[in-house]
């Protein structure tokens, strides 16, 4: 078969729209994620979709719709031990995060193990992905988009200093919640494209790339969103082409893409410190 | 001249876990008055501005910030506050300086909240008051201790703040930044009538600027200017004569 005919099969082309519109999420929510220094919270809530996605098996119900309302409730409950609890927010993920992993854990053995269905879940399956799940992305991309849109001045103030936001009248907590319940359902859509294991990949790594190139706050999320895209796509085709795991394939084109412009960055800077410094 | 009250506390508390930070803290601040706020480290300064300004709540007693109680207070635009973590930035965070300046316009609007062509004015004016307009397009991460500082000085009063609300704003100045700072408070407060409420840990140099000190140690020591604080003898009994006359000699000179 020619590699070119695989873009013609319906079910790579799911993956590649599921995919982009997924890493566009990831990425854009990844940005908000990581200057506030919650980047972990991803991964925190793909070990809670694991508890999710075992209660979905147990009761033979589809693992997504179970696992939607359980990780959504998590990513409150992180809000809740930070805010109330007075946690710092590593340690709240931390928190939820084990609490979802033991869940799952008790689950499978009682449930006397799940085996091939859990494994996909854990480490991904991209030719899986349903035209349920595709328009759920989107609807979820279009989600995000408006949010963005219309919030964008809160979302910038509360990412820069959010007592300060406080100050300014925004509602800093109603922005959190919206933040964190879209993050929750973004991590369990994209446990499909690249698993349990590596959905926290997704969201800090595009992230954390294009801050190696930011000149503002605007085009750093679309850094981020088309670094993330190109590395699914970039993830999906080699990982056709050459017969590897998507969801690996993707986070380590994620990872070479980061490492490309982490060079930049920093022969970008040698040079200018080259120059005569600028004092004001 | 008939004054009007813009912040008042009656018996203000506040404890955390058990441990009383602030008590019985009562003073009435004036409009277009200039208030220094003093104390040794950990004695309830930042608490008190967080009072103030509805970040915590009080354990007893209550706040009144221009005629409204602080439960309901909701009108931002006419605060503008500097907040003291200045070391806290992520030197990688990816705003410009006129992103950051833009963000203190926030308070005077509503849902949803946008950066209109008409603030461009505000924004410009804020800039250039502060000396920042060259570095409009450097990210903040990329600026100076400094710089930093004059810009989140510049987002604080881009709004046109009535009362403005600053905790250790000289902390990373030069002496010559701390200069042209004070200036720029003398012409706020002076000449635009901005009320002003600062914390420092220099009496001395606030002596100079601030018509009213408020000296903190988890309760109010003392309030009321600068000139009854050297001719206090409650004040003589607080600190020994020495440093009390080393205070007041250097507002002398």
């Amino acid at each position: 078969m020619d590699f070119l005919d695989l873009f013609s099969h319906g079910f790579i082309q799911r993956a590649l729209l599921a995919g982009s519109f997924i890493a566009a999420l990831c990425s854009a929510l990844g940005t908000f994620l990581v200057l506030r220094r919650l980047s972990l919270i991803g991964d925190g809530l793909a070990h809670v979709t694991f508890g999710g996605v075992a209660v979905g098996l147990l009761f033979q119900a589809y693992p997504f719709y179970v696992a939607v309302p359980i990780v959504a409730a998590s990513a409150l409950g992180i809000l809740k031990l930070i805010d109330k609890a007075r946690l710092y927010g590593d340690a709240a993920i931390g928190i939820v995060s084990s609490l979802g992993i033991a869940g799952g854990i008790l689950i499978a053995s009682v449930a006397g193990g799940f085996n091939i269905d859990l494994f996909s879940y854990l480490f991904g399956n991209i030719l899986a992905i349903s035209y349920a799940e595709v328009w759920t992305s989107v609807l979820l991309c279009l989600c995000l988009i408006i949010v963005i849109t219309l919030s964008y001045q809160e979302l910038l103030a509360i990412t820069f200093d959010e007592e300060s936001a406080k100050t300014s009248g925004i509602r800093t907590d109603r922005i959190n919640r919206i933040l964190v319940l879209l993050t929750a359902l973004t991590v369990v859509l994209a446990m499909r494209v690249v698993g349990i294991m590596l959905v926290s990949a997704l969201l800090i790594i595009p992230a954390v790339t294009a801050l190696q190139f930011a000149r503002g706050f605007r085009t750093t999320i679309m850094i981020s969103c088309l670094t993330g895209i190109l590395s699914v796509l970039a993830g999906i085709t080699i990982s056709f082409a050459l017969d590897l795991p998507a969801g690996a394939t993707i986070v380590l084109v994620n990872f070479a893409l980061f490492l490309l412009s982490f060079t930049c960055a920093r022969l970008r800077t040698r040079n200018a410190t080259r120059r005569p410094p600028d004092t004001a | 001249m008939q004054m009007t009250s813009v912040v008042t506390t009656e018996n203000l508390s506040f404890r955390f876990n058990g441990v009383e930070i602030l008590s019985d803290i009562a003073f009435t601040l004036e409009k277009g008055e200039f208030l220094g706020i003093v104390g040794p480290n950990g004695s309830g300064k930042t608490t008190l501005i967080r009072l103030l300004l509805g970040l915590i709540k009080p354990t007893g007693g209550m706040v009144t910030i221009f005629g409204q109680s602080g439960d309901v207070f909701r009108e931002w635009r006419k605060i503008g506050y500097l907040p003291q973590k200045i070391a806290a930035f992520n030197p990688h965070f990816p705003a410009t300086v006129e992103e950051i300046v833009a963000l203190g316009l926030l308070s005077g609007k509503s849902f949803p909240r946008r950066v209109a062509r008409g603030d461009r004015k505000s924004i410009e004016d804020a800039m250039a008051l502060l000396d920042i307009t060259s570095i409009r397009h450097k990210l903040i991460g990329e600026l100076s201790g400094g710089q930093q500082q004059r810009v989140l000085i510049a987002k604080a009063l881009v709004a046109g703040p009535e009362l403005l609300i600053l905790d250790e704003p000289t902390t990373a100045l030069d002496p010559e930044g701390r200069e042209r700072f004070f200036a720029t408070l003398k012409n706020l407060n002076g000449d635009r009538g901005v009320t002003i409420i600062m914390i420092t840990h220099d009496i001395g140099t606030i002596g100079l600027h601030a018509s009213k000190l408020l000296y903190l140690d988890k309760t109010l020591v003392f309030f009321g200017s600068f000139d009854d604080f050297c001719l206090s003898t409650d004040m003589t009994d607080y600190f020994g004569e020495h440093s009390q006359h080393v205070i007041c000699h250097r507002h002398d000179t």
